[in-house]
């Protein structure tokens, strides 16, 4: 008799910890050949709150870090993912019923999606940051600097990719997150989760959550904590239901297209103007 | 010994050529509202009746957005860049050599002194069209892509505070982007827009380009709300600001809000005492604190809060409060009996709250909308009027005793508009500068402006940043963002 | 007393003095300036300024006859309109200082003081001796006031209490016979910041008044040097109790100028400080700017420098 594997058991993850969540709910989800492949939790709004408790405490912390120590963290990320791709690759095949190649290759762009942010973390202040000209005895400058607490809802498919491309510049940004992962898909994100854990990531700093996105969305728009919100997993509809309450605290809210730019990073950083006298 | 009162020293309201009665510029020309229906603009230091303005409602507005549609789609998105920027030059040219009068004008309306219309407003408005005059033909630099591209037409609303130069700070960066605009100025406060609207006409700005709509809320409203907008700009109250954000939520328009504030003015013991006692006072009388930047909350160290305060009073003590068109003027009228109400209430609470009220003695004049210098002692974090924006010449004081206390306080507010440091150190600086959760930081300074320099907030004081390169960010479209 | 006299003290006061912020100072002389003095105020600030000019002559070339017109001019500014009232001070090297005081009280000006700039003036490189004689050698010839300077050098080279030791000295010999106004000479300072220690250095040891300048430096008395020095008094009477007078000298040539002095004063030391006995304009053309513009107060019109005496 051949040998029973041992399945993963799927949880959420919290202040770097994997919690199952705190209503004891599950969903099952299925492979692209409609067989049985977890039993991930179905995360709560209460949850949601202790994801945003996790991420706020950690987020000065993280954004109080030198950004070549940020970047460095987002390159370990990389360095840890490019040894787990075969599990990756499995799980998305699996899952997204793609062919292993398909599969590899999204891995592997996911791959070069940290590395590409990486780079960015301590490069941003001097591209998008000014010295400003002013007419008068001042020095006055501006330069970029974290939002605070961003949640995500990531894209159902590519299921990595698409955690990977909306998470990352959060990151770079100096924020902290919150990744709502697709519904259908959520298997690769919690994966990545445990990638996260391993990688000198502060705790809190990623919070990762599984479950119905109509159900946790509502939430997302009326928590007062949240900062800012990239909507790439929700519908339209979501979407602007989630705008009109975001409206309350004045979150940023944002969608991008499928590519990879430091708007990303910025749409979710605030612009800070430092004047100062110049006299003796 | 004697006395050194200054003379009354007015400025002539002869250059101030108010017509009696101003329809809707739309389309390049002023035409009547369609429904015929106007509101009065006063002088709030008299109280008199400055002139008849035009009502713009949901019809005029829908004329106003479609001629800077067609100006947008048949010239101004057709115009060279270069061209573009010729007329923005124009504008600030035109400006500068009608200077007195705008300032004029402007203190007539809105009731600031003649001092700082004529120092500050009137000079920031025509530097920031000579600021954005050169970006237009510069755009692709900017670090926006490489073929940034105008949104369409932009709805701009402005506040009454400093009406000419918000409009400056809408209309330039809108104009110099590509985009054509649509302006509703504040209720109180249409003059200096309608004056603008000439300074348009002679600079032979396209049709179109630029249309002035007057009225009140409800206009607002319609403006935002209209089908063919691109963009909201809008400066104002938070609360406004948010009800923009829910009724652009289910469409394409994208939006920059820049609304209240709460600044916090930290003073720490080794800070140039004179000279922060000066921008305490410029961070919260300067416009009679009708500023959403405005120092509001002094929060200041507690071994140096009793130099600081005496001091401070001795120099309230010199403010001088009346007559606007006085050139000697420190603190003019406030803007509307709506907003000294306002004032009045929330600073009553600070009473009923068992803070400590002081003002030095002043005699307010008898007409129009007064308020005296005030300050409040003894203010604890819970206080109204340490949370809430009052908008006018009425300062808390708290104090500290640690750096980091310090910034506890400071960050503790739903606002996050701009922040006031007072320190000699300058690790010191850098490290507040750095904790402080605000916008714009003025470090040993307060309430600078200039266009170079990006302006808006953090938190619920608002989306996006107005003026410098940052600014003009908001009117080009994104390479990387869907809007829906 | 808020030092002990020891150098240890002296040093602990000065250093703890709070900083000055170059552009925030200059921005509050700035406004000040923008200040518009029209009508009856002008009217007053012209005679009050009149009364502060210490009427000054410290050139190479003085000669006896020179001063005596000069004194002539200090008693009565305008001799075709005797509501004009007669200068601060007579402002003149020692050796002019008996001719000065003995025409002065030969014409009617006995109430007018006659300074004497002394302590090897302008440069102050003297050795104490030489400025101690110089002090009592004015003071013998019958000046009423000693306008020394200080040893900029020391100063700047951080022997604080040299200085101070040295105005000390000087006081002495003043005694009660003679008023002393201590010369920063805040061209040569430089910073803001020395100038206000400069001010409480001299205010400790003794000084009746704090004097901007040479008028052979330049720049001398700007706005917010003299910003500073009234804040100087302003805070030193809060400390003690006692007012200390400022001098600008140096540059105040019109009308204009005066006339912002004075608001400087008002809006900053405060009205107590805007007579004579604490207040002084060091110069010489401005007398005339101001009866020109007196004159156009009182007649309407644009007055012409062939009516006013020129000395």
């Amino acid at each position: 008799m051949s040998r029973i594997d041992i399945n993963k058991t799927y949880k959420l993850f919290i202040g770097g910890a994997f919690p199952r969540s705190e209503s004891g709910r599950v969903y099952e989800v299925k492979g692209s050949n409609k067989k049985f492949l977890a039993n991930p939790a179905l995360a709560s709004r209460k949850d949601l709150r202790d994801a945003v408790v996790a991420a706020k405490s950690s987020q000065a912390g993280w954004a109080g870090a030198t950004a070549f120590n940020r970047g460095q963290i987002l390159y370990r990320i990389a360095e840890i993912m490019q040894g787990r791709s075969e599990q990756f690759t499995e799980e998305i095949s699996a899952l997204e019923g793609v062919t292993s190649k398909a599969a590899k290759l999204q891995v592997e762009e996911a791959i070069d999606t940290w590395v590409w942010y990486s780079g960015w973390c301590d490069k941003l202040s001097s591209v998008a940051g000014s010295q400003n000209q002013v007419s008068g005895p001042f020095y006055n400058f501006t330069t970029p600097e974290s939002l605070g607490v961003v949640a995500i809802f990531a894209e159902s498919k590519p299921s990595l990719l698409g955690a990977v491309r909306t998470l990352a510049p959060v990151l770079a940004g100096g924020n902290s997150a919150v990744l709502i992962a697709s519904e259908a898909y959520p298997l690769p994100a919690i994966t990545l989760g445990e990638v996260l854990a391993t990688s000198d990531l502060p705790a809190g700093v990623v919070n990762i959550l599984t479950g119905k996105t109509s159900e946790l969305y509502p939430w997302v728009g009326s928590h007062m904590e949240i900062d800012g919100v990239d909507v790439a997993g929700l519908s339209k509809k979501q979407e602007e239901e989630l705008k009109l309450v975001g409206a309350d605290n004045l979150k940023r809210i944002a969608r991008f297209s499928t590519i990879n730019h430091p708007e990303r990073i910025l749409s979710f950083m605030e612009q800070k103007t430092i004047w100062h006298p110049i006299g003796i | 010994m004697s006395e050194f009162d200054y003379a009354s020293a007015p400025e002539s309201k002869a250059i101030a050529n108010i017509a009696s009665n101003y329809g809707l510029f739309i389309g390049g020309k002023f035409v009547e509202p369609k429904q015929g229906k106007s509101f009065n603009t006063f002088n709030p230091a008299t109280e008199e009746l400055l002139s008849k303005i035009g009502y713009a409602d949901k019809t005029d507005i829908d004329a106003a957005v479609k001629s800077a549609r067609l100006a947008y789609t048949r010239v101004w998105s057709k115009m060279p860049a270069k061209e573009r920027g010729k007329y923005l030059y124009r504008i600030a040219r035109i400006m500068q050599e009608r200077a007195r009068e705008f300032a004029v004008v402007e203190t007539l309306d809105n009731g600031k002194p003649i001092r700082e219309s004529r120092d500050t407003d009137i000079p920031l408005a025509a530097a920031h069209f000579f600021y954005h005059a050169g970006w237009a033909d510069k755009l692709e630099y900017a670090g926006f892509g490489t073929k940034p591209k105008p949104l369409g037409v932009v709805g701009q609303i402005i506040p009454w505070n400093f009406p000419l130069l918000m409009l400056a700070w809408k209309i330039a960066p809108a104009l110099a982007a590509g985009n054509t605009v649509v302006l509703k100025p504040a209720e109180t406060t249409p003059l200096t827009a309608l004056l603008f609207a000439q300074v348009c006409q002679q600079a032979g700005v396209p049709e179109g380009v630029v249309n002035i709509v007057t009225g009140d809320g409800v206009t607002g409203a319609a403006l935002v709300n209209h089908p063919d907008v691109n963009k909201i700009a809008f400066t104002g109250s938070t609360d406004v600001g948010k009800a923009i954000a829910r009724s652009i939520s289910a469409t394409k328009k994208t939006a920059t809000l820049e609304l209240g504030g709460k600044a916090a003015n930290l003073v720490f013991e080794d800070a140039a005492i004179d000279e922060a006692v000066e921008g305490i006072v410029n961070g919260i009388f300067f416009n009679q604190g009708h500023v959403c930047c405005a120092g509001s909350r002094l929060i200041v160290q507690e071994n140096v809060a009793d130099e600081i305060l005496e001091k401070l009073k001795k120099r309230m003590s010199l403010i001088r409060v009346g007559d606007p068109m006085d050139k000697n003027t420190d603190l003019g009228a406030i803007n509307s009996k709506e907003q000294l109400n306002k004032i009045h209430e929330i600073s009553n609470s600070g009473d009923a709250e068992g803070a400590n009220r002081w003002s030095p003695e002043v005699k307010l004049p008898t007409k129009g909308y007064w308020y005296p210098p005030t300050i409040f002692t003894g203010v604890s974090q819970s206080h109204r009027i340490a949370r809430e924006e009052i908008f006018g010449p009425v300062l808390s004081v708290l104090t500290f005793r640690t750096p980091s206390e310090a910034i506890e306080k400071a960050n503790n507010s739903m606002y996050g508009l701009s922040a006031g440091i007072w320190s000699d150190k300058g690790s010191k600086i850098l490290w507040a500068a750095r904790q402080l959760k605000a916008g714009v930081i003025w470090s040993n300074t307060f309430n600078k402006f200039d266009p170079a320099s990006p302006f808006g907030g953090y938190k619920e004081s608002g989306w996006g940043r107005e003026g410098g390169r940052h600014g003009l960010a908001g009117y080009l479209t994104s390479e990387a963002k869907v809007s829906k | 007393m808020i030092i002990d006299g020891s150098e240890t003290s002296l040093r602990k006061f000065l250093s703890d003095l709070p900083p000055v912020d170059q552009v925030g100072a200059e921005a509050r002389a700035g406004m000040l300036a923008t200040r518009s003095i029209k009508t009856t105020s002008k009217a007053w600030a012209i005679d009050m300024a009149i009364s502060m000019v210490d009427l000054t002559t410290l050139e190479g070339a003085d000669t006896p006859s020179k001063v005596k017109s000069l004194c002539a001019k200090a008693v009565r500014p305008d001799p075709t309109d005797l509501t004009v009232p007669s200068v601060g001070a007579i402002c003149v090297y020692n050796d002019m200082v008996k001719i000065a005081r003995t025409e002065l009280d030969a014409i009617g000006g006995e109430s007018i003081p006659v300074a004497a700039v002394a302590t090897a003036f302008p440069s102050g490189r003297a050795s104490l001796a030489v400025k101690k004689l110089d002090t009592q050698d004015a003071i013998d010839a019958g000046a009423n006031e000693i306008d020394m300077v200080i040893d900029r050098g020391a100063f700047l080279s951080g022997k604080l209490y040299q200085v101070f030791e040295e105005i000390k000295v000087i006081k002495q010999i003043c005694g009660d016979k003679a008023h002393l106004k201590v010369i920063l000479e805040t061209g040569e300072l430089v910073t803001y910041d020395n100038v206000r220690k400069a001010s409480y250095l001299a205010m400790l040891a003794g000084a009746d008044f704090i004097k901007t300048s040479t008028g052979k430096v330049a720049p001398a008395a700007t706005a917010p040097v003299v910003l500073v020095m009234l804040e100087a008094v302003r805070d030193y009477f809060t400390l003690t109790g006692k007012k200390i007078g400022v001098k600008p000298a140096g540059g105040i040539r019109t009308t204009k100028d005066a006339i912002k002095q004075l608001v400087l004063v008002k809006e900053t030391a405060g009205e107590q400080w805007l007579t004579p006995d604490l207040f002084r304009i060091g110069a010489s053309a401005l007398l005339n700017d101001l009866l020109m513009q007196r004159m156009k107060l009182r007649t309407g019109h644009y007055a012409s420098a062939n009516y006013v005496t020129v000395d």
